[in-house]
């Protein structure tokens, strides 16, 4: 394809307006709320509705603009570093994004690979199956889990009549469940930029390979896994970064001992009714986030330059 | 690839397929369970079904549900493509970089933070909260999925039948519901069935951005399972799996029937040609 993004054409009034629509909705609907969340962390809290002082009271103009200003204060981020309960939270949160994307590296790997040397023609059923629980509820998905999980699900049933336990373990409500939870969740955003990676593989390079005497093992780590490597971190991306402010899954799955920040700002906002110092949470886990944000938004341009 | 798959492919793709499908399958049965235990299996009855229908609560809540799901998938249908074409055919133009910003983060943003941001958003310009403060959570959201799928679509795109188009006086608008649209239709259609199911299943978001008169299904679900897991809600999911399953297949089955049906009269095109 020709270098589409550097040819500059002309633009008539209409081509603007195609730019303005969606730019301007994501602009207001998506930009300009995060200037407002920043603004509402130097808030503090207050008993009214909406429920932080100071507010903008446009009729007041210029001068209320800045007695509003003045009123701003970092009390709610000097909050977050002294209650030890925040930033554990944020520490906890990323090993177990962390851990979750590595499981689920190791275990969508292999699903990947296998679909990428199945037959042609099993091929589109092969993607429609990974796709498929992609569509059905995330919710569900994960509800779902309960009831194999808790003491006396299906699990440990299944265990006890294997005979590999004597008693039910304790699964539900501890970081495993957690674990399996989100790698069960993210699975197909892995398999999916991974198996269209692995698809394209060159297979002569490996023939190449094979007719030069290289074992198929070494050939893999050769040729197969470092072809693979855009793949595998666009995968990553996809499964980590909304890992680590997941709510869902630590609260139906996870117990007290699991902290994620997703479930933090939750309460923060729902059960103590503090806006501000949700605010603050959310503030920075998108500092947090900002570069593996930045570093997936760009490959995913790279990617959409190359056509793929 | 010329090798054939090995017995670890297969193995893997046999223990990876289960691993995904088997909770779902589980559910699906255990939504047929007699027993009020729902772990314990007490032989099949569609009680739950019936006691289903006649809870209007939760009827309520998913008539209010697939609305909210219809109308955002359908304006972040035209959003989303709107975008995806500023992106693949706009070129540069000042701020392109913060607009493809914009259209790739909420992929990966955490739903807790856009949901409190537009819920700030909400309150700061005094909208009142609710049916169609959702609607524009979702479209929000949703177009930027919309806007990826139609944008690989476009990608792969010849753009010499536009080209002879406008050189033979086509004017813009047309050249793009005759040519373009219908070329790039099977990845629209993929973008408004994905921008309704996200919707269908937001609890994050919807939770954050609803008033007291609009409940949402998942909202629903998701009291009912903090106090305890129920038949009821199983009967529930099923449904909507089962729903979800049937469309995703027939849709997926037309657009296969219109592409091989569009490739056909190419090649019929170019063998008179």
């Amino acid at each position: 394809m020709p270098d589409q993004v550097s040819a500059k054409p002309r633009r008539s009034i209409g081509g603007w307006l195609l730019i303005a629509l969606p730019y301007s909705w994501l602009l207001f609907f998506f930009l300009a709320p995060f200037f407002i969340v920043f603004k509402i962390s130097l808030s503090e809290i207050a008993v009214a509705i909406p429920p932080y002082t100071p507010t903008f009271d446009p009729a007041t103009g210029w001068r209320g603009l800045v007695k509003m200003l003045g009123d701003l204060s970092f009390e709610n981020y000097v909050w977050l570093t002294r209650d030890s309960l925040y930033w554990k939270s944020y520490l906890s949160s990323v090993s177990i994004a962390a851990v979750s994307t590595l499981i689920t590296l190791v275990v969508g790997f292999p699903i990947a690979y296998g679909m990428a040397r199945a037959p042609t023609e099993w091929r589109t059923t092969l993607l429609m199956l990974v796709i498929l629980p992609f569509w059905t509820s995330f919710l569900i998905r994960v509800y779902a889990w309960i009831g194999i999980l808790k003491n006396e699900g299906l699990l440990n049933q299944f265990l006890m009549w294997l005979g590999l336990i004597d008693q039910p373990m304790t699964i539900l409500n501890t970081n495993i469940a957690v674990y399996i939870g989100i790698v069960y969740s993210y699975l197909p955003f892995l398999v999916l930029p991974l198996y269209a990676n692995l698809e394209k593989m060159d297979a002569s390079l490996l023939e190449a390979a094979a007719d030069l005497g290289c074992p198929p093992w070494r050939s893999f780590w050769t040729i197969t896994v470092p072809l693979a490597i855009p793949g595998v971190i666009a995968g990553c991306f996809l499964v980590f970064i909304p890992a680590v402010g997941e709510f869902v899954i630590p609260d139906l799955l996870g117990g007290s001992e699991t902290l994620m920040i997703g479930k933090t700002l939750w309460t923060e906002f729902f059960t103590n009714r503090d806006w501000p110092v949700s605010s603050a949470v959310a503030v920075i886990l998108l500092l947090i986030l900002v570069v593996p944000i930045v570093l997936f938004q760009n490959q995913q341009q790279k990617a959409a330059e190359k056509g793929l | 690839m010329r090798q054939g798959p090995s017995w670890f492919n297969i193995t893997s793709l046999v223990l990876g397929f289960s691993f995904l499908y088997l909770p779902i399958v589980l559910l699906v049965i255990y939504s047929f369970n007699a027993s009020r235990l729902v772990t314990v299996w007490g032989g099949f009855s569609t009680q739950w079904y019936v006691s289903l229908f006649n809870n209007q609560q939760l009827l309520d809540a998913a008539w209010v549900t697939v609305r909210v799901a219809f109308a955002s998938a359908s304006i972040a249908t035209v959003l989303g493509t709107l975008a995806a074409l500023v992106l693949v055919r706009s070129g540069r133009f000042a701020g392109r970089s913060l607009f493809s910003g914009m259209v790739y983060a909420p992929l990966v943003m955490p739903e807790v933070i856009l949901g409190l941001s537009l819920l700030l958003l909400f309150v700061a310009i005094d909208q009142a909260r609710g049916f169609w403060t959702i609607i524009i959570a979702h479209t929000t959201f949703a177009m930027c999925y919309v806007a990826v799928v139609v944008q690989s679509r476009l990608a792969g795109f010849d753009t010499s039948l536009e080209e002879a188009a406008q050189d033979l006086g086509c004017p813009p608008v047309r050249t793009f519901f005759s040519i373009t649209l219908p070329i790039i239709l099977p990845g629209v259609v993929a973008g408004w069935m994905l921008a309704f199911t996200l919707s269908l299943d937001d609890l994050v978001i919807a939770s954050f951005t609803t008033g007291p008169e609009a409940t949402t299904l998942p909202m629903k679900i998701y009291s009912q399972v903090r106090l305890g897991v129920t038949p009821e809600i199983n009967a529930v999911c099923t449904i909507l799996v089962g729903v979800v399953t049937v469309v995703v297949i027939f849709t997926s089955l037309i657009t296969k029937r219109r592409e091989m049906q569009r490739q056909q009269d190419m090649r019929r095109a170019e063998a008179q040609g």
